[in-house]
C-alpha cells in the first residue's frame, strides 16, 4: 500500500495504491489526518483508481475523513472506483453521502 | 457430500496476516477455476472473517485465528476461528453499522459484507471462549 499526497490549491488529493484493508487503513487515516491537519487543506479528493484490493475498513476511512472534512466546511469526492469497490461502498449507503466522480479533474471541477 | 480436497491454517492475530489469509483462501480455490469476481468475493469475506477475529476476538493483543477451507466441485466453505473475546449478542453484531469499537472508525459492516459476498454465513460464539465464523460460497461459474 502506497499513499501519494498532492495539493491543488486548498484542495488534498490523495492517491491510494494497492489494497485497503485494516492493516493499511491504519497507515492511511495517520499520513492523511496529519496533512488534513495543515490550514491549507480544505477539500479532500480521495482517488481509489490504483486500489486493487478493499474490504469494509475503506468505508471506516471514508467516512472518518468525511467528518473531518466537514468540520472545516470543506468538500469530500472518491473517484476512480472500479464495480467492486462500488459495491462495498454501495452496501453501506456511502455514495448517497459522499459523491464518486470518474476522475480527479471531474472532481476539481465540481468543487 | 464429501470434500474435494482441504486445507487448514493457524497464524498469529497481526493485521499484517490479513492480506496472507485472504491470498491462500483464493489460492485454494482456484483450483477449481471460479471466476475472477467469485474470487476476489471469497478474499474480501475471508478479509472480514480475519479482520474481526483480530480486532474483536484478540481485541489487537497476541491470539492464534485458524482457518480451514474445505473444498467442493463447486463450492467453498471456509470457517474462521478464533478463541478470544467472543460476542455476546450475536445479533446486534450482525446489524448493518453496528460497531463495538467505533473509536478505531470501524464501520461496523464486516457480517453484512460477508452476507453479500457468500451464500450463507454461520456464527457461533460464547463470551470469553471465542468465536466461528462458517462461511459458504457456491461458485456459479463452475459446472458440477
Amino acid at each position: 500500500m502506497n499513499l501519494k499526497l498532492t495539493n491543488r490549491g486548498t484542495t488534498l488529493i490523495a492517491a491510494i495504491t494497492g489494497e485497503l484493508d485494516h492493516h493499511s487503513a491504519e497507515h492511511i487515516i495517520q499520513k492523511l489526518d496529519a496533512e488534513i491537519m495543515k490550514s491549507t487543506t480544505k477539500n479532500l479528493i480521495m482517488d481509489f483508481s490504483k486500489v486493487n484490493f478493499m474490504d469494509s475498513s475503506g468505508i471506516g476511512v471514508v467516512i472518518g475523513r468525511y467528518k473531518k472534512i466537514q468540520r472545516l466546511n470543506g468538500k469530500l469526492f472518491i473517484t476512480g472506483i472500479n464495480d467492486k469497490i462500488s459495491r462495498i461502498f454501495n452496501i453501506s449507503g456511502l455514495l448517497k453521502l459522499v459523491p464518486a466522480c470518474e476522475n480527479i479533474d471531474d472532481a476539481i471541477n465540481k468543487m | 457430500m464429501n470434500p474435494i480436497n482441504e486445507v487448514k491454517l493457524e497464524f498469529i492475530s497481526k493485521s499484517s496476516n490479513e492480506a496472507f489469509a485472504r491470498v491462500v483462501a483464493a489460492a485454494f480455490v482456484s483450483q477449481i477455476d471460479p471466476n475472477l469476481e467469485e474470487l476476489a468475493d471469497v478474499k474480501t469475506a475471508v478479509s472480514e472473517a480475519v479482520t474481526n477475529a483480530i480486532i474483536h476476538g484478540y481485541e489487537n493483543s497476541s491470539g492464534i485465528v485458524k482457518m480451514e477451507c474445505k473444498l467442493y466441485t463447486n463450492a467453498v466453505e471456509i470457517t474462521v476461528i478464533d478463541e478470544g473475546k467472543g460476542i455476546e449478542d450475536i445479533e446486534q453484531a450482525r446489524q448493518p453499522m453496528y460497531t463495538s469499537r467505533p473509536e478505531m472508525e470501524r464501520s461496523g459492516m464486516g457480517f453484512t459484507v460477508m452476507e453479500n459476498f457468500m451464500d450463507k454465513v454461520e456464527v457461533v460464539s460464547e463470551a470469553g471462549k471465542g468465536t466461528t465464523v462458517k462461511m459458504y460460497k457456491v461458485f456459479k461459474s463452475v459446472g458440477n
